[in-house]
């Protein structure tokens, strides 16, 4: 019975946090769109009995799917999406890995510290902390205040409102999801292995290549899609970074939601954007899986 | 001198290949090596033994390039080795920790000093394949290193480093994990490997039936030093020291203090009881402090008191341990210390001469005893 209890406490988490709330966006994306509170129809309509159930489910239809597919707008965004999220994830990795090879091979008593500087950004407010980066990157903004000081620039770079922000942004806050399974693998690694290499002839350089690096993989892949599965959602660093032309799903799905109120259409954008996330976080769980495994 | 014997350090003229000149290792406030000169000489089978903690591992890993001595110069080939890291020496080392690489399969272990060097694929697979039929390996080519036993990584590690056949082999404890059968046929193909190839071994083991079997030379060590560096048969018969004497095989010691008589020593070592006498070449003033280290097979054991020796003691059998071919008896003198002696089990259990509480006497030859200063 205590057995039963513990395996239903996560199952019902799940049930209450992820699959009713989707639930109820997939019932959303199947509804058609209306002036009403809330704006769309049907509603579920329990008074009416049976006959209300049977007429609730008729009305429901995949027409916001199909509309997705007609305004090339949608795809556009997907594909912007993602490539975006890739190119982010791989600069956060060739930020990241440095510092978390940096990290493990500090010396014993500083590890701590460093690992406290790495977690410290979360302490304080998301959103203040990419707000400061418009600070940072507008045209009168402290970096560009740096580059003429030190006469590098004559004329400010446009960089808020670009991609580049947005690259910015992402690889910003998104650095101690790359870190920290990176610093694990690394921090469990056996000196004696790169010993071994380098007896065996390796120049330190080819050590990290054949030993240090394969070694790491499973953090690197745990890291990458840390970064990358929130990052193709990610609305708010688009929306205060990016510019214009920064097309990104999360970014359309909120238009849709406060602009147009067009829930439905809205939903059928959200439902759509969990199926392709599904891939990857499949993909991820499995890497974890295999991990477990070989270390088990 | 006889050309068929190996024994290059008692040769003027030979060159070493290894020479510590006053190596000294400290980590922080420990001193792990202790101010030590020696020499090991090419095609050696050098033997490092000691308690857990005495330096061994350090000694072979300055060898190795991992660690470099706080004071001191080691040199190979007559070169100091001090500016020369760990990738261009040619010297391998097996680890410990065997540091196997896990992401790698055994075959690509053993492979992987060989591709650094460049050879082609066919020479790297021959070799490969070699090793792996000399460790008996072949049939967990395929498998990673977590998919093995202990003792088949133990002899992956071993492959790996015998792979690029190096000038200097360093094995630190390496047979330690293998079963007494696979151990004693890994010993002789080391000998054997050693004796084609010329490769100078120096091997750390906690075996000293094994360093025994494979070395030109044991190194007795203790808390960082070298006490004794000789054949195994001198290091048995004519230890230099009590720790030398105590820690390889079994002896009994009895201090007492000494006065010249004759070649040797008489020894009084306690109240009541006849001095003893060992033939000696030592110098010792007389009433000093000695200790005579005998080995319990060249102790007698007998019911009368034996004729001719000098040193006869009585005492009483304490305990017996059978060996099998051998027994050890225990015998406890009147002054409570405990003498050791051996004697080969020629009749069956049933039929044995002495057993426990007998009243028996025990005796040695003159030139039996070695005398320790104490
Ligand atoms: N990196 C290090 N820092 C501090 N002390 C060390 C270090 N490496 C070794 N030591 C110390 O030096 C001494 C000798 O160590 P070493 O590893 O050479 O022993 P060993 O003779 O190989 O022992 P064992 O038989 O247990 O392997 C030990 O007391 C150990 O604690
Ligand atoms: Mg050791």
């Amino acid at each position: 019975m205590r057995r039963v209890v513990l395996i239903a406490v996560p199952y019902l988490w799940l049930l209450a946090l992820f699959l009713v709330p989707f639930i109820i966006v997939l019932k959303i994306s199947l509804s058609d769109y209306a002036l009403s509170i809330p704006p769309y129809t049907p509603k579920l309509d329990f008074a009416a009995g049976w006959e209300g159930i049977k007429a609730f489910f008729s009305a429901l239809d995949f027409e916001n799917f199909t509309f997705l597919t007609t305004d090339d707008l949608y795809w556009k965004a997907y594909l912007s999406s993602v490539q975006i999220a890739a190119i982010a994830t791989l600069c956060t990795l060739l930020v990241g890995y440095p510092i978390a090879y940096g990290m493990a091979n500090a010396p014993d008593h500083w590890r701590p510290t460093l690992m406290m500087l790495v977690i410290l950004p979360f302490w304080t407010s998301f959103l203040i902390r990419v707000y400061s980066w418009m600070g940072i990157l507008s045209t009168e903004g402290y970096l560009n205040q740096l580059l003429i000081g030190m006469g590098l620039i004559s004329e400010p770079l446009t960089i808020l409102n670009t991609n580049t922000a947005v690259y910015i942004g992402i690889v910003y806050t998104y650095l101690p999801f790359m870190i920290l399974p990176i610093y694990a693998t690394l921090e469990r690694m056996d000196a004696s292995l790169l010993e071994a290499a380098e007896d065996l002839g390796c120049s330190r350089i080819q050590a990290f290549w054949l030993v240090t690096l394969p070694l790491s993989r499973n953090g690197i892949i745990a890291g990458c899609f840390l970064v990358f599965i929130p990052t193709i959602g990610e609305f708010v660093i688009p929306a205060l970074l990016g510019g214009s032309d920064t097309l990104m799903i999360g970014k359309v799905l909120w238009e849709e939601f406060f602009n147009n109120r067009d829930w439905p259409v809205a939903s059928a954008v959200a439902v759509i954007l969990l199926l392709i996330l599904i891939i990857p976080i499949i993909l991820f769980q499995r890497n974890e899986q295999k991990q477990r495994e070989a270390e088990g | 001198m006889n050309q068929s014997v190996f024994e290059p350090w008692n040769d003027p003229n030979a060159k070493p290949l290894i020479q510590f000149k006053g190596v000294t290792k400290r980590f922080g406030e420990f001193t792990a090596i202790d101010n030590q000169t020696f020499d090991i000489y090419e095609k050696e089978f050098f033997a490092l033994l000691g308690p857990s903690g005495c330096g061994k591992t350090t000694m072979m890993r300055m060898l190795a390039g991992f660690e470099a001595p706080t004071e001191g110069q080691i040199w190979l080939d007559g070169q100091d080795i001090a500016p020369i890291p760990p990738n261009k020496r040619a010297v391998n080392m097996m680890f410990q920790s065997y540091a196997l690489f896990p992401h790698l399969s055994v075959w690509d272990n053993i492979a992987f000093g060989l591709k650094r060097d460049g050879l082609p694929p066919d020479a790297i697979g021959d070799r490969v394949g070699e090793m792996l039929k000399l460790t008996r390996l072949e049939k967990f080519a395929k498998r990673k290193p977590h998919q093995i036993s202990g003792g088949q990584r133990q002899r992956v590690a071993l492959a790996r480093s015998l792979a690029k056949a190096p000038k200097l082999l360093l094995l630190d404890e390496p047979l330690g994990a293998l079963d007494a059968k696979l151990r004693q046929d890994t010993q002789f193909e080391l000998m054997d490997i050693q004796e084609t190839t010329g490769t100078t071994f120096v091997i750390v083991t906690h075996d000293q039936e094994e360093a025994m079997t494979v070395a030109s030379r044991v190194a007795v060590m203790d808390d960082g030093r070298i006490m004794q560096a000789d054949t195994p048969a001198n290091i048995y018969e004519m230890p230099n020291s009590v720790y030398v004497a105590d820690f390889i095989g079994d002896v009994t010691i009895i201090e007492g203090t000494a006065t010249r008589n004759g070649n040797g020593y008489d020894i009084a070592f306690a109240e009541g009881q006849p001095s003893l006498h060992a033939e000696s070449e030592i110098d010792l003033t007389d009433g000093s402090r000695a200790a005579l280290a005998i080995r319990p097979e060249k102790v007698s054991i007998s019911a009368e008191k034996p004729e001719n020796t000098r040193n006869a003691l009585q005492g009483k059998i304490l305990d017996i341990a059978y060996l099998g071919n051998l027994s050890t008896y225990h015998v406890e003198l009147p002054t409570g210390q405990i003498v050791k002696a051996q004697a080969a089990n020629t009749r069956r259990l049933s039929r044995r001469s002495f057993t426990w509480e007998d009243e028996v006497w025990i005796s040695w030859t003159d030139t039996a005893a070695v005398l320790l200063e104490a």
